[in-house]
This record gives structure tokens, sequence and C-alpha cells, in this order.
């Protein structure tokens, strides 16, 4: 491959804009975790369900794709809060070994019903924002990426303020601190773990809106995005907000930088290679694992 | 105001409150004196709904609270000041004291309970954009009871506030159950400096290996034969 300046520019600025979604999709999982101590290892096929909404709404009913988030997200608190309460909320004292096998299983069930109901075509929908591209010097932006890192950048601003500043919020930041302390002030832990995986999962009904201009759907998509969101989260450190932002923008370089530069797939080993050198290294991840 | 009834209490197979009975009344200070493992922790944790009772009653102001959840025991006005504090440790002091008055009747007040902690404690007023789990000790502590303040309680329960403080922190811990006191707080304490929690109790009762063995005022219990030999140290 040849080395060149242009190159590296664009690598770095699509890094930056991919990096913005893989913020918004680690988020909710960070939260999560730092909220009730549990990895929803069907985070990616959450995802994947939004994008099948997405892709349906844009595709088949003609709608705006950046409309459909005022659906997606709902419909995902609803999945999240549906899923938690049936199959999750039951097992949060069990040991973490079989809170693992479970969303490891609730993953595997997701992508399989999806291969029967959607079979395993991948679709794209092409939007007018698809095509929305503009120069930056030597440098090609694509518009619908442009927006979904910006849209990534609001939303993680807005959840951010909504832990901060809402008593709710603060709920919420307080049981992931002390749960036992919350409940003595008078927080219903309960209501408070299901808000947490309901916004935590909702979160990725606003990134399968805004990838749908530019990004596949398929039964497997969220295989791919799941295991960066994890990345994303180790890395960043458990349970940290602003960590798993940062982290997500450090992957997106990685993963974009690195296929420029490198032969074939050896830009997801490096990905990969990260992971397991922070594991080794800084198992808190780079950030520490402080609360949010 | 609170009555608690034949309360039976067990980890497991392990009986940790064997039929306890007491009450407290309105506007006094009780105290609960024991030994370490005695139960006084047990005790309070399941007032405040964070265990459940194997059996027994309990209530306040003729509500049984002995299967409620421990955030609708809160909204009733019970708070418990816990043991090791139990602070929101990467929360500010001022957001500490928010979520203490989180429940709905206690939000109605959160500026005068505000001013109620800042005139108890003004060394919290200096450090309102603080981490708690940046504060010494003693200011946790002061968080602590500050917290369970802002909750605007009807009953509060100190489980051992005054642990691993400096003497002169003690003192001040102390003086501040006082001042609540005269204020018309109903206050149940469990307390290490058994002397100094007898002078200021109205009422006291001695919790020995999960049982009641001794109760009554708390200068009767002070002047008892059995409490000086096993507490005091006479
Ligand atoms: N989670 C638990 N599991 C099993 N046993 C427990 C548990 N918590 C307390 N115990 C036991 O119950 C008994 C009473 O404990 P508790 O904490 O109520 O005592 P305490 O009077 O508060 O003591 P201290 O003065 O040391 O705080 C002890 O024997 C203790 O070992
Ligand atoms: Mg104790």
């Amino acid at each position: 491959m040849i080395f060149s300046y242009e190159l590296l520019a664009q690598a770095i600025v699509t890094g930056i804009l991919i990096g913005g979604i893989f913020a918004l999709i680690s988020v909710g999982l960070s939260m999560i975790w730092g909220v009730m101590r549990i990895i929803n290892f069907a985070h990616g096929e959450f995802l994947m369900i939004g994008m099948y909404i997405a892709y349906f709404l844009t595709a088949k009913a003609g709608w705006d794709p950046y409309l459909t988030i005022f659906i997606t997200t709902p419909m995902l608190f609803l999945v999240g809060a549906l899923i938690f309460q049936s199959t999750i909320r039951p097992i949060l004292k069990d040991p973490s070994m079989n809170q693992i096998m479970l969303t490891l299983g609730l993953s595997l069930i997701l992508q399989n019903l999806a291969l029967v109901v959607f079979k395993a075509d991948v679709l794209t929908s092409s939007t007018a924002y698809t095509r929305m591209n503009f120069m930056l010097g030597p440098v090609v932006v694509r518009g619908s990426q442009l927006i979904a890192f910006v849209g990534s950048a609001l939303t993680a601003v807005f959840l951010y303020w909504f832990l901060q500043k809402t008593e709710s919020g603060r709920a919420i930041r307080a049981t992931a601190q002390n749960r036992e302390a919350a409940a003595l002030v008078g927080v219903n832990v309960r209501t408070t773990y299901l808000l947490a995986f309901g916004i935590g999962s909702a979160t990725l009904g606003v990134a399968a809106s805004l990838m749908i201009p530019f990004y596949y759907t398929s039964p497997t998509v969220g295989l791919f995005f799941g295991l960066i969101a994890y990345v994303v989260v180790v890395l960043g450190g458990l349970g940290n907000f602003i960590g798993a932002l940062v982290a997500g923008l450090i992957i997106g370089l990685t993963e974009s930088v690195g296929a420029a530069m490198l032969p074939g797939s050896l830009s997801r080993v490096l990905t990969y290679s990260l992971f397991v050198v922070v594991l080794l290294f800084r198992p808190q991840g780079i950030f520490g694992g402080k609360q949010q | 105001m609170l009555t608690v009834k034949d309360l039976k209490v067990q980890y497991g197979a392990f009986v940790a409150l064997h039929g306890v009975s007491l009450s407290v009344t309105e506007g006094q200070v009780v105290s609960i004196v024991g030994a370490n493992g005695a139960g006084k922790t047990t005790l309070i944790n399941t007032i405040s709904g964070l265990l459940r009772p194997t059996a027994g009653e309990i209530s306040f102001e003729g509500r049984e609270l002995a299967r409620l959840e421990s955030h609708t025991i809160a909204s009733l006005g019970i708070v418990q000041v816990p043991e090791g504090r139990k602070l929101f440790p990467d929360m500010t002091v001022y957001e500490n004291l928010l979520m203490g008055s989180y429940s709905k009747r206690a939000k109605q007040y959160r500026k005068e309970s505000l001013e109620m902690v800042f005139h108890l404690f003004p060394r919290l007023e200096q450090r309102t954009k603080q981490l708690a789990r940046t504060l010494s000790g003693g200011e946790q502590q002061m968080l602590a009871v500050g917290r369970a303040v802002m909750s605007k309680p009807r009953l509060m329960m100190f489980d051992e506030p005054s642990l691993g403080l400096a003497p002169l922190l003690v003192q001040s811990i102390f003086q501040t159950i006082r001042q609540l006191k005269e204020a018309g707080m109903t206050i149940m304490l469990v307390e290490q400096n058994v002397r100094q929690s007898l002078q200021i109790s109205d009422y006291a009762y001695v919790l020995e290996t999960g049982q009641i063995v001794l109760e009554g005022s708390g200068q009767a219990v002070l002047e008892n034969e059995h409490t000086r030999k096993a507490y005091l140290g006479i």
C-alpha cells in the first residue's frame, strides 16, 4: 500500500466521524454496567433491531431516516425494558457466569430470529443523505457520517445533562454508587434499574437511525458493533461515561487509520490487540473505572 | 411512634435477632446498647426495610412496616445515618444533600432543610462542590448526618456515628444529636460511647446476642450493675 498524507487525512476524518457513532453505541452499555454491574452481550443485537425498524421505515414506508429516531428510540427503550424485566432482572443476583450465558443466549436468539424473519440479506437503504458528500481540502466528508457524528454528540451531551442535572438522572447515579444508600433515601431501586436499562437501550435506537443512511442492515450487524462497544467500554473504564466517549473516538481512529495503513483485515487485529493490551496492563481502562 | 414486637431476623440459618421488642416515643432519644455483633445494625436495617424479618411486627404511627420496601419506608420519614456512612462517593456534597431529599415529601422542604444543614454544619456549606470521597472522615460524617436531615425525618436512627472519629469530633457529633433533640427530633441511637449516649437518652435498651436483656430510663440503665460491668468497665 502506498502511503500518502491525503489517505491519512481521509482516514483520520472518517475515523473521528465513525468514532462518534462508536461512542454513542457504547455509553449505554457502560451506564448499564455502572448501575447494575451487568454486561448485556445482546447490546449489538438491540442495535440490529433498531436498524431493521429504521430500515423498514425508510426503505419501505418512505420516511426520512432522521425522522425514524422518534420511533426507534422509544421502541428500543421498550425492547430494553421488556427484555430486562422478563429475563435479566431475575438473574441480577446470580453469579456473573450465569448472567454472561443468559445475555449471550439472548444475542444468539435475536440473531437467529432475524435470520429467520429477514433472511441473511444485507439491506441498504439509499436515501438522499447517502450521496450528500463534500470536500474538505483533499478529504471527502460524507454528509451522512457528519450528521451521525453531530447527532451522536448531541445525544451524549443530552444524556450527560440528564444524568447530572435531573432528579431521575441523579437517582441513577446514586444507585450506581451505593444501591443501599439510594434505597435508604427513598430511591426505588427496581424502577431505577428498569429506567437505566431502558435508557441504555434507547441510545441504540438513536444510533440505528443515524446509521441507516450509510450502513447496511443484516442479522449479524450486531456482532461487529456489539464487539466494538465492549472494547470501547473496557478501554474507557467500565461505567465511566466520559471514558466511553473518548474511547469511542480512539477506536474509530484505530479502525479507520488501521484500515488505510494496513493490508486487508489486519486493522481489526489492531483494534483487538489494543483491547488485549489494555486488559493486560490497565484492566481498569485508560481512564479508570470511575463512576459516571 | 415506633413499636417493634417479637422481631426475629435471620441471616440464612443464623438467627441475629431472637424476638426483640421495643418502642420509641415521639420526641425522645432512645439508645440501643450492645457489644459488637449483638444485632444493633441488624435491628436498624430491618426497620429500614433493607432486611426482612422472619417473624414479628414493626409499626410506625400505626402503620405496619415489616412488608414495605426501603424506599417506601424512607418516604414515611424514617431515615438512618448508616454504619460506615454510605455516602455517594462520586457525587458532590451538594448532590449528596439533594439525594437526601429525594422522596416527594422531603422535596417540598428542600430549601429550609438545606438551611438547617448548613446551620448545623457550616463546614459543609464551604464544600458544596467537593466530591464526597475527598472529604475528611469528620466531614464525611457531617455529610451523612446532613443527608439524613435533608430527608425531613420524623425518626432518625444513628448507627455508630462517631466510629473512627477523633475525640473532639465525637463531642461535636454528640453536640449535633443534642441540637436535633432540642429541635424536637425523635432519635434512635446506637453508639460505642455508652456513657455519653445513655446520658442524653430518655430511654435505653441493652441488646445481647439478639435479645433485649435490660431496659429502662437512660439514667437507670447507666446506674445498672450489669451495664456498669459489661459496658462501662467499672
Ligand atoms: N450479612 C450477614 N450474613 C451473615 N451474618 C451476618 C450478616 N450481617 C451480620 N451478621 C451477623 O449477625 C450478628 C449481628 O450483626 P450486627 O451487624 O447487627 O451487629 P452489631 O450489633 O451492629 O455489631 P457492631 O457493633 O460490630 O456493628 C453478628 O453475629 C453478625 O456476624
Ligand atoms: Mg453495627
